[in-house]
Order: C-alpha cells, then structure tokens, then sequence
C-alpha cells in the first residue's frame, strides 16, 4: 500500500466549482487499487513543508477570496510551490487555480495580482465572461483522451514559451476564446480551467496525476484498471451526455 | 391604448395555455413589457397598501404564501405572482390579471431581477432573506449579487421598510445605519449544527473580510456571527424566532417574538429552513403592521407550494417532493429526509436546463453521504442521472444498489417498486425536474397543474 501525500490548499476559500469532488475522485482511485490518500489542509498564513507533499491541489475562488489567496501565495508558500514543482511533484490546478500558478493575473480594475510561477502562463481579466460545456481532447504521457468539462471564466489566459497547452478545444472557449486552446502544462504541474468537477467524469486525468504523485514519493505509479469499473462506465456515460450538451447551442 | 395592450397581453396567457405550453404565467408579462416598459410601475400606482416584495436564494415562493395567508387572514384584498414567474414580467402579468379590488402587491423576485422589479414598484416593504451559492454560471458570484442588492438599497426611498435576516451576514449588513430596517432572526440554540456546511459562502467579514466566528450555526452560513477584529457582529433582531421545534418532514412549531407581540404557531412544512421562511413572513406582517393575532391561524392553514414539500398519495405510499436548486437547499432537504425513521426510498432528479443551471458541479457540494447508510433504495433521474450516480459512488455509496433512471416516470415506479406497503418515497428534484415529476404526477391524475394551484 502506497500513500499519497495531498496538500490541499485554501479548502476554504478556493471551493466554488465543487472542487471536493475532485480531492474524492482522488481518494477513492487509490482506495480501489489499496492505496490511501493522505490530506494536508494548507490554509493562509500557513506555511509548505519542503518534500512533504506528492500532489498539491488548488480550486476556484470568488474574486474576493482570489486576490486574498495571491497575496499569501506569494507572502507564504511561493518558494516551497517553486521547488515542489521543480522536484516533479504533481499538480492540479483549476480556474483560479490556473491563474495563481502563473506568473500574474490583472484583474478588471487593473490591479496586478501576484502569481506563484510554477506556469509559464499570464492572465488578463477580459471583458466578457466565458461560461458553458466545454469538450477538449488531450494528451497526456502519450495517450490521448477527450475530456469534458464546464469552464466559467472572465480571466483569459496567454502561455509563454516554457508552457504546452493541456487541451485542444473542441467545443467551448478555452483560455481565451480565440486561440482554440485550453489550459497549460510543465513538468508534472496542470492549470486548467474545467470543472464540474474535472474529474469524476474524466478517471483518465484523475489516473494520470495519481501516477505523476505515486512516482514522486517514490511508489510503484502502475495503477491496475479498476476491477468493479462501475464508476468507469458511469463516467463514460455522463461523459457521453455532456459532450451532448457541448454540442448544442442553448 | 393601454386597455388594447392590456387585451393582447392577456389572451396570450390564455393561447398558451390552450396550446399547452405550460402556465402561461409570464406570456402576458413578455407581450406588455414589449407594448409599455414601464407596465408595472403603472399597474402598481392604485394599490393602496403598496407592495411586499421578496427575495431571496432560497425560500422566495414559500414566504410568499405565508404572507399571503396572513394578508388573506386580514381581509386585505392581494394582488401576488404565486404561479412561479419571478421576474420583471411575471410580476407584470400578475398586475395585468389583477382584481379591481386589489390594495397589496406581493411579489416574490428573482435576486438578480430585484433592481427592475424595486424600481417599477417602489415597495413599501422588501424581504430579503438569504444569499447562496447558487447558479454561477446564471447569477455570477455571490459578492456581485450583493453588490447590487447594496446600489439598490441606497436610491431607496426611506419610507420603504427593509426587513433583513439578521443571521445572513452579508444580508444583514445590508442595512447597516439604514433607518426604517427591521432586522429578523432564530434565536434557539437547538437549532445549532456543530459545524458549518461544506457550501457555507460568506463566512468572511461583510465590513473587513476578517474571517467570522460563529457563536451558532444554522444554515450553510448563516448564524449567530460577529467579527473579532473590527467588531461587526449579528444586528439584535427585533423579531425573533425563539423556540422551534422540528416535526420530521410533517412540519415545526414555533414561537416568535415581535415589538407587535408573541406569535406561537404549529406549521405543517418540513424543516429548519421553513422556519426561517415563517420568522420572515411574521416580520412582513409586522412591517405591513397587521394584526398578530391573526397569524398563528394563517401560519398553521399555509401549504407547501408546488414541489416544496407537497405531499402526494399514491397508492398506499406516501410521495413527499423537497425542491432544492442549490447546496444549500439540498442539504436542508437531506437534513428533513433524514428525519424521517422509516424506511427511506429517495430518488434524486438532476436537470442541466437553463432553470436549473446549467452546471451541475453544485451536486458535489451537497452532503448527500448521511443518506448512503440510511436509504432502503436509491434512485438517480433527469437529463444529468449519470452525474449524480458518479456522485453518489465517490460519496461512498455501493455502485451496485444505485438504480440509475433518466426518465422521471421510470424513476418513480423505480423506487415505488422497492417501497413497502406505507413507505414514503422522497423526490429530491431540480426546478425542471420537479416540473417534469409533476407533468407524470398530472398524467397520472394524482395531481393537479400548478397554474390551477393558486
């Protein structure tokens, strides 16, 4: 039995898209194949221990929360995300989340939020929001997966020369609408606006991210198909009928 | 001119009603408002008693039959949008259709159609009772919503009474140094969860955004809070609901004080949540300065709205239907199904409409896992079934006893096939969900369309 070490960032603030859901799909993946999931709540003003952490997971957030959250980012946690990063640790991080691990964020005032820079990416608050199903194919480690979403965003995101997008966009906006791409990925690290959450109808991502974080602390990251493989067909279905919806104008 | 529009507008409620699409109940609204956009304003000006209007995330229709229960009970002729149409142009349509007699408006609005729907009426009084996570894709987030609550609030004029839930802390802060603003509130400790929820929003600071501290927790985040660092805290509510007792889904009895005097009641809707609505709906009374006396009766003659806790017998089974459009409300029904010591059948209906919203991430915020030990079946329906089978697996439920069911009508004779002689079987649906579950109930003849429901 393998643990894996999650270090869970602003549970508090950083929630809005059902983020929970994503930290379950996380457990349960590792509690089917005998592994646990070991949760750390990192909160603000709290510090990163160096190495104690596989996966590190940051949600959405109200603007709020999200200009609170930047400025303890930078204050009290930048430099251990930095080096995590670095040491090839996995990271999942979703719509404000995307934004933070950049290298900044303007807001719609104009203000410049700071970002952690584990992403080669820059975000711009735009002038309308981008909200709807959106349906992506993506390529992870080789293998390459359609993957369904919601994405809910006034922020537009740019990548710079470190950054690889994560997804094509098939349907949806994506970072900014135009480009016809969505996310980013470096090293072992994801920025990604889709929720819904992102991962119980896309077990794919969720497996890939466990072996990244397996094989940081040190596991053996095969990960057996699920025997039951309920839940996969579940996903394979609600991922059907979404990409449904995607595709409808409504 | 205005009698021309008036007749169009009207014979479109009744086309579409005949051709059955639906109640008909905002067709009017949409023909007038195109005619005269400032319908409402004009339809509004003869009311002699001026208008109640209420709004909130959760608990807008319910409040209103409450206090119209009590304006019924005080003889006071109303004009109110009961069939469901929450915007602009219901409460058009509703002024349209209204009687001759008519001196009171009550109007239940939509949050984000406040504004339009203030600036038309000028309402003597204006409930506001919560604010939620709720449909992000729709309303955009919370802070955005009472942002223009606030500017809303400021061009008020000061004879409009502001009656605010003292608990809610960024609704309450809303009429801070606001004269004329009577404050509500549930005082009884045994209401009290021991944590908050997992969808609580605002639990920071409404003045300073310092984290909040809670000296009692009722729903999501709303409670007895103050601020340690600039000192903000709960306004003392001047009408307060000071004993309550939950019956399981039958309903609660209450005792609320008011500066009118004591209103004790015994009301047959399921749930904190409707006690909070009651607290409300007394406090309307109270501003509209009605009699007290009259309210134990008019609490205790008040049914559930369409959906809300509306009991059905089919057969020999009991349906009892617990309409949630948010975490918040989900949980509270969770937390009234949970009461129930029977067996438990719960079918859980998902729609993605645009009345719903259209994402359904929500559903991962709801503390669906209590019922994963206690159900004797569970069944998942709507158009997003799948979702929440997913939802119900990583919450720990055993894959193999999810019934996973599209259709609406498959989905009951599913769970009133597991049931017992005597079980009740609970419907957990989403607002198009719920319609769809009462078109089948209709089809069925076990209930009647809601447009007759008034």
């Amino acid at each position: 039995m393998a643990v894996v070490r999650l270090c869970h960032l602003y549970p508090h603030e950083m929630n809005i898209y059902a983020d929970r859901g994503n930290i379950a799909v996380f457990a349960q993946r590792l509690a089917w194949r005998g592994h646990e999931l070991q949760v750390t709540e990192v909160a603000h003003g709290d510090s990163i221990t160096p190495g104690a952490h596989d996966l590190y997971y940051l949600g959405g957030g109200q603007d709020r929360d999200q200009r609170i959250v930047a400025h303890d980012l930078a204050d009290t946690k930048a430099d251990a995300l930095r080096s995590a990063a670095q040491d090839g640790a996995a990271f999942l991080w979703v719509c404000g989340g995307i934004q933070l691990a950049g290298v900044g964020y303007t807001d719609a005032s104009g203000e410049r939020l700071p970002g952690v820079g584990i992403l080669d990416v820059d975000t711009e608050a735009g002038d309308r929001r981008m909200i709807g199903d959106i349906v992506l194919l993506v390529q992870l480690d080789g293998e390459m997966q359609r993957v369904v979403g919601y994405e809910n965003h006034v922020g537009r995101t740019s990548l710079g020369a470190d950054a690889t997008w994560f997804g094509r966009v098939e349907q949806g906006h994506g970072n900014d609408g135009e480009s016809g791409k969505e996310g980013a990925v470096q090293n072992h690290v994801i920025g990604t606006y889709l929720h819904g959450p992102l991962l119980p109808k896309n077990p794919w991502v969720a497996d890939t991210v466990l072996r990244w974080a397996l094989d940081h602390g040190g596991h053996d990251s095969v990960l057996e198909p699920l025997d039951t493989g309920d839940a996969d067909i579940l996903a394979a279905r609600a991922r059907e009928v979404a990409i449904g919806r995607a595709g409808q104008a409504r | 001119m205005r009698r021309l529009a008036q007749l169009v507008a009207r014979s479109s409620g009744w086309l579409s009603r005949r051709l059955g699409r639906g109640g008909g109940t905002t067709l009017p609204g949409v023909v007038l408002l195109k005619l005269r956009p400032r319908a409402a304003e004009e339809l509004a000006a003869p009311l002699s008693a001026g208008s109640v209007v209420i709004s909130a995330t959760n608990g807008k229709t319910t409040t209103a039959r409450l206090v119209r229960s009590a304006t019924d009970a005080a003889g006071m002729p109303t004009v109110a949008n009961t069939a469901g149409s929450n915007l602009l142009r219901g409460v058009t349509a509703a002024l349209l259709d209204m009687d001759d007699d008519a001196q009171l408006g009550l109007f239940e609005v939509d949050e984000a159609a406040l504004p339009s729907v203030v600036d038309q009426v000028q309402p003597r009084v204006i409930v506001l009772m919560n604010l939620f996570r709720d449909q992000l894709d729709r309303y955009g987030e919370l802070e955005t919503l009472v942002e223009t609550w606030r500017t809303m609030i400021a061009d008020l004029s000061p004879e409009t009474t502001l009656v605010l839930n003292a608990d809610d802390p960024a609704v309450a802060h809303l009429g801070h140094d606001r004269p004329n603003t009577v404050w509500f509130g549930v005082d009884d400790p045994s209401i009290g969860r021991a944590e908050q929820s997992h969808a609580a929003d605002s639990t920071h600071c409404p003045r300073c955004d310092h984290p909040l501290t809670y000296d009692l927790i009722g729903i999501g985040h709303m409670g007895h809070w103050r601020c340690e660092n600039c000192g903000l805290a709960r306004p003392t509510p001047a009408v307060t609901a000071t004993g309550v007792t939950v019956r399981g889904v039958d309903g609660f009895d209450i005792e609320i004080s008011t500066p009118s005097g004591p209103v004790a009641a015994s009301v047959a809707l399921p749930g904190l949540h409707n006690a909070y609505n009651a607290t409300a709906a007394v406090s309307a009374a109270h501003a509209l300065g009605l009699d007290m006396a009259l309210l134990p009766a008019a609490l205790a003659d008040t049914d559930a709205a369409f959906g809300r806790g509306e009991h059905v017998d089919i057969g020999d089974n009991r349906l009892v239907m617990l309409l949630a459009k948010n975490p918040t409300g989900a949980n509270e029904n969770v937390r009234a199904t949970l009461t129930h010591t029977a067996d438990l059948h719960v079918v859980i209906f998902l729609n993605d409409r645009t009345a719903d919203g259209q994402d359904v991430s929500w559903i991962w915020d709801v503390d669906y896992e209590p019922l994963f030990d206690r159900v004797s079946s569970l069944t998942v329906s709507g158009d997003r079934a799948h979702d929440l089978a997913l939802r119900c697996v990583y919450g720990g439920a055993d894959p193999s006893a999810i019934v996973v069911e599209p259709d609406p009508g498959a989905a009951l004779d599913a769970a009133l096939a597991s049931a017992g002689p005597g079980d009740t079987v609970f419907a957990l649906p989403t607002y198009t969900a719920m319609l769809d579950l009462r078109a089948e109930l209709v089809r069925r003849n076990l209930v009647v369309p809601f447009w007759e429901d008034a």
